[in-house]
């Protein structure tokens, strides 16, 4: 696991002799930058999701109003994450989401609520994202990347790797995820006049993914760390949830 | 190797892959670079025009930074609140079951 992470970052480094100069973009697809049409289209596909998360949330709590707390700690979680703007190899910043607890907890639609909220406030208080990209920056950062988190955590499960993998594949990928699906949004959006959809998402990829590789292993090992101490303290919500099998 | 040890380490790596761009890429700007996707944007579409402006900017680098720290601010305060109330309610919980109570309900305050 070091050892390919090293490999990682030795070809990140390389990456980034050949390109001195890319600077990436913060996370969010910026307001007005997103034609009309397309804000409605992902705004409408949000928001079947955003329902799911509200009844999903409404569900934990009323089965086990112990889980509030836990709820909290998750949005708590986005939200930290979300304002830590770290530097990457390619000489720009960008900032983890820290969605994927969350989705390990809760399933896959409880943190398209959260994850929205943490971006209504950059959005109306930092300039950061927008009003208008709501609906499609919510889409990728509240919906697809926590879906992936929890779909990865429960697959990791049931191959019976070793938890802290499982939560760290999790996590690692819910962000990089989180980012491929921003790069589709503007790709489908501006698509290039030779190549199109396809030669706009290289574009936009080149310059997403580099950068939010390293930021990728640092949320997923801050996951495992707030992770671990859930296990050891929180046993019971945990088994509650079904995140952890209960011991007999 | 002990909890402890184990989150420092990890902790440690983290720090590290924070430090290693700015070690290896001494001249870059380290901007967040919003205006590289309007860049991008303005190649693949030179006549797109931004339809709308944000609501408010904060008026200076200084304010953005106090917001971004406010951010940061109410989720770690959340997170410490957090982690030492199940330390403390989970030492009291052992000292009661030993002498052969059990604690009922949990009130969290939330």
């Amino acid at each position: 696991m070091r050892k390919n992470t090293w490999v990682l970052l030795s070809i990140l480094f390389l990456l980034f002799l050949f390109f001195p100069q890319q600077n990436a973009w913060a996370m969010h697809i910026m307001e007005g930058f997103l034609p009309l049409k397309w804000c409605l289209f992902w705004y409408v596909l949000t928001l079947p999701f955003l329902v799911a998360g509200i009844l999903s949330i409404q569900k934990a709590v009323k089965v086990d109003p112990g889980v509030k707390m836990l709820l909290g700690l998750a949005g708590a979680f986005a939200f930290v994450l979300s304002a830590l703007k770290l530097p990457s190899v390619t000489g720009s910043c960008s900032h983890p989401t820290g969605v994927g607890l969350g989705a390990i907890l809760f399933g896959p639609w409880a943190m398209s609520v959260l994850g929205c909220i943490v971006l209504l406030f950059q959005a109306v208080l930092l300039a950061h994202g927008g009003l208008t990209t709501l609906g499609a920056n919510t889409f990728s950062m509240a919906v697809v990347g926590p879906l992936a988190a929890y779909v990865l955590f429960r697959l990791g499960q049931r191959l019976a790797m070793p938890r802290w993998l499982s939560v760290f594949v999790a996590a690692f990928l819910g962000d990089l995820l989180t980012y491929v699906t921003t790069s589709i949004q503007l790709a489908l959006a501006f698509p290039a006049s030779h190549g199109g959809v396809v030669a706009a998402m290289v574009k936009f990829m080149g310059i997403f993914a580099i950068t939010q590789v390293p930021l990728a292993i640092s949320e997923g090992i801050l996951t495992i760390i707030v992770f671990n101490f859930l296990v050891a303290h929180n046993r019971r919500e945990l088994e509650q949830l079904r995140v952890l099998s209960r011991e007999v | 190797m002990r909890t402890g040890v184990k989150n420092l380490f990890l902790i440690f790596i983290v720090l590290v892959l924070a430090v290693f761009p700015l070690v290896v890429n001494k001249n870059a700007e380290f901007g967040g670079a919003d205006g590289q996707a309007e860049k991008i944007i303005g190649e693949l579409h030179p006549d797109y025009q931004p339809w709308f402006e944000s609501v408010w900017e904060p008026p200076s680098g200084e304010i953005e930074s106090l917001l971004f720290a406010l951010q940061a601010a109410l989720g770690a305060g959340f997170i410490g609140y957090f982690i030492g109330f199940y330390r403390g309610w989970r030492g009291n919980h052992v000292k009661q079951k030993q002498t052969g109570e059990l604690l009922e309900e949990r009130d969290t305050g939330v």
